[in-house]
């Protein structure tokens, strides 16, 4: 006869009345194949823990964003927000659909003109551009958000030797009405610093001002604040063709969009609270629209949406290390995976699912991860089934900034795969080894031996 | 002195015993009407406990799960023994009985 399959056995006291404070979501549904792929399978073959990207979910995000804005304003770039996601398949995959780059730093621009950006469709952000990016951005006509006066009195100097005159947008910081308010990026329009850096582009002449930036928050969750951010542009370029007679031919909205995910302390998960792309757009193509610009001056709406994109492809697959019983009785499960590669961990309290079969039976646990260091919590309460060591696990909507902000700490980084709309799975990016980390170091001669 | 209580409360748990006035479902209900608390158990948790109920020691208990499920027998060892412990602490061993 056949043996049954076996749980751990667990009891649960029912508590009536009260809330219960882990909430009421379960999560005991198992998550078995991504796109067709199977969990066991692609943990067999790339091994735990695993980042698996779905392509298609990319391009679904992707194409149901460019509905929402094409459908409400007549012209709409995408640029694929580097520093989200900038593993080469991925930016890939957002250039085949039609976005350019947004990147935040030379090593990104160098990331973007290799997988063969063309130069003119780069828009380089961030406060830290050396003299030789910026340079070569000049000469390949990317288009530069000056970040602050000191970059903008470079590229004048610049000017003086390169014979180009540089492609420029300034960025733009303001009140929206939320808190707390960005200032941090670029010029502040109410004091008008803004104008300032806009005055002095303008009667230098040596450069091109193209177009308005602003990047007015992350994970916001209020739609109207792009409004507000998109009127104050909008009356910034109207402004300028007024008084210098120039007509700004793109706004840049950045990026902020909110996913998915769950922060932490809300009440309600992520699902349930995220405002839909349709009413970023609607506010943000409203506000252009209303905002008096004549038909043929109508600025070139740019997105750098990345978390609202990728979040929801990205899924982190792992295995149970061990169970222990805390201190206070409380479960805890150690998983293969922590902090150090779910960077995300720290703000949102991601969906895990198993990825096998359980019966309905479920437990609160703790989730820690394997670093031997206090702070690796992947949740601090979740509800699965008993799961055991070598049980394992999906953590969904992982695809914005664990792949980009992970540390190689204490352990190596995982390898990434992509499963493609075949459902086939494509190596990425290799799992990391000791002589990826050797290879940066140097051992001084009087170091290279020692006796214990 | 440390060892030695350690020690006894290790053969404790060997031959606990659940209490016998619970009341205990087919579909893993337990009420314990002397504190009035009411608990779920899965299958094989509820196995467990209608093994106690019926004074069955440990060591054939085990056995019995070994031979049912598909499992190995070190896996069995720690969630037992944590199953008791947690039996223990929602008082529902014959022995926190006696100490209510």
């Amino acid at each position: 006869m056949a043996k049954l399959q076996y749980e751990r056995p667990l009891i649960q006291k029912l508590n009536t009345g009260t809330m219960n404070k882990f909430g009421t979501r379960t999560e005991y549904r198992p998550h078995t194949e991504i796109d067709g792929a199977k969990v066991e399978a692609l943990m067999k073959e790339f091994g735990s823990p695993l980042f698996v990207i779905s392509e298609k979910t990319i391009r679904d995000k992707f194409n149901d964003a460019n509905r929402a804005f094409k459908t409400r304003y007549p012209k709409v770039q995408f640029a694929w927000s580097y520093k989200t996601n900038y593993i080469a398949a991925v930016c890939n995959v957002y250039h085949q659909l039609g976005s350019w780059s947004e990147v935040v730093s030379g090593f990104e621009y160098n990331k973007a003109l290799k997988s063969g950006v063309p130069g003119n469709k780069i828009i380089f952000n961030g406060p830290d551009k050396t003299v030789e990016e910026l340079k070569l951005a000049i000469e390949n006509s990317s288009l530069i958000h000056i970040d602050h006066l000191d970059e903008l009195y470079t590229i004048i100097e610049l000017t003086n030797e390169i014979k180009k005159r540089p492609k420029v947008a300034i960025r733009v910081n303001m009140d929206t009405g939320i808190y707390p308010m960005w200032d941090r990026f670029g010029f502040n329009y109410e004091n008008g610093q803004a104008w300032d850096a806009i005055n002095k582009i303008v009667l230098t002449d040596k450069m091109d001002l193209v177009g308005l930036h602003c990047h007015i928050g992350t994970f916001m969750l209020a739609p109207s604040a792009y409004g507000v951010a998109a009127a104050k542009l909008s009356e910034l370029a109207l402004a300028i063709r007024k008084k210098y007679g120039k007509t700004i031919q793109y706004l840049d909205m950045g990026g902020g969009f909110a996913s998915k995910n769950t922060l932490k302390g809300s009440f309600l998960p992520g699902t349930d609270t995220t405002p839909p792309i349709d009413d970023y757009a609607e506010a943000i193509t409203t506000s252009i629209l209303n905002a008096g610009f004549l038909e043929e001056e109508l600025p070139t709406l740019y997105l750098e949406t990345g978390r609202a994109l990728i979040d929801e492809a990205g899924y982190l697959l792992g295995t149970v290390i061990s169970n222990k019983r805390l201190s206070d009785g409380r479960k805890a499960t150690i998983m293969d995976f922590g902090v150090n590669i779910l960077f995300t961990a720290f703000w949102y309290d991601h969906k895990i699912t198993p990825a096998q079969e359980f019966s309905h039976y479920t437990e609160n646990s703790v989730m820690y991860g394997p670093l031997c260091m206090n702070i690796d919590v992947v949740r601090e309460n979740v509800t699965l089934p008993p799961m055991k060591k070598g049980d394992h696990v999906v953590v969904h909507t992982v695809g914005a900034y664990n792949m980009t902000q992970w540390m190689q700490f204490i352990s190596l980084r995982p390898a990434v795969v992509m499963v493609d709309l075949q459902g086939k799975a494509h190596l990425i990016r290799k799992r990391e080894t000791l002589s990826n980390i050797d290879a940066s170091e140097e051992m001084p001669g009087y170091l290279k031996e020692f006796k214990l | 002195m440390l060892t030695l209580s350690r020690l006894r409360r290790d053969q404790k748990i060997e031959t606990m015993k659940i209490k016998k006035n619970i009341a205990i479902s087919d579909s893993g209900f337990i009420f314990n009407p002397s504190t009035g608390d009411s608990f779920s158990v899965n299958p094989i948790g509820l196995e467990i406990i209608k093994l106690l109920k019926d004074e069955k020691p440990a060591a054939e208990i085990k056995k019995h799960i070994l031979n049912l499920y598909a499992i190995d027998e070190a896996t069995v060892e720690k969630d037992f023994y944590d199953f008791l412990k947690m039996l223990e602490a929602n008082k529902l061993s014959a022995e926190t009985e006696k100490a209510n």
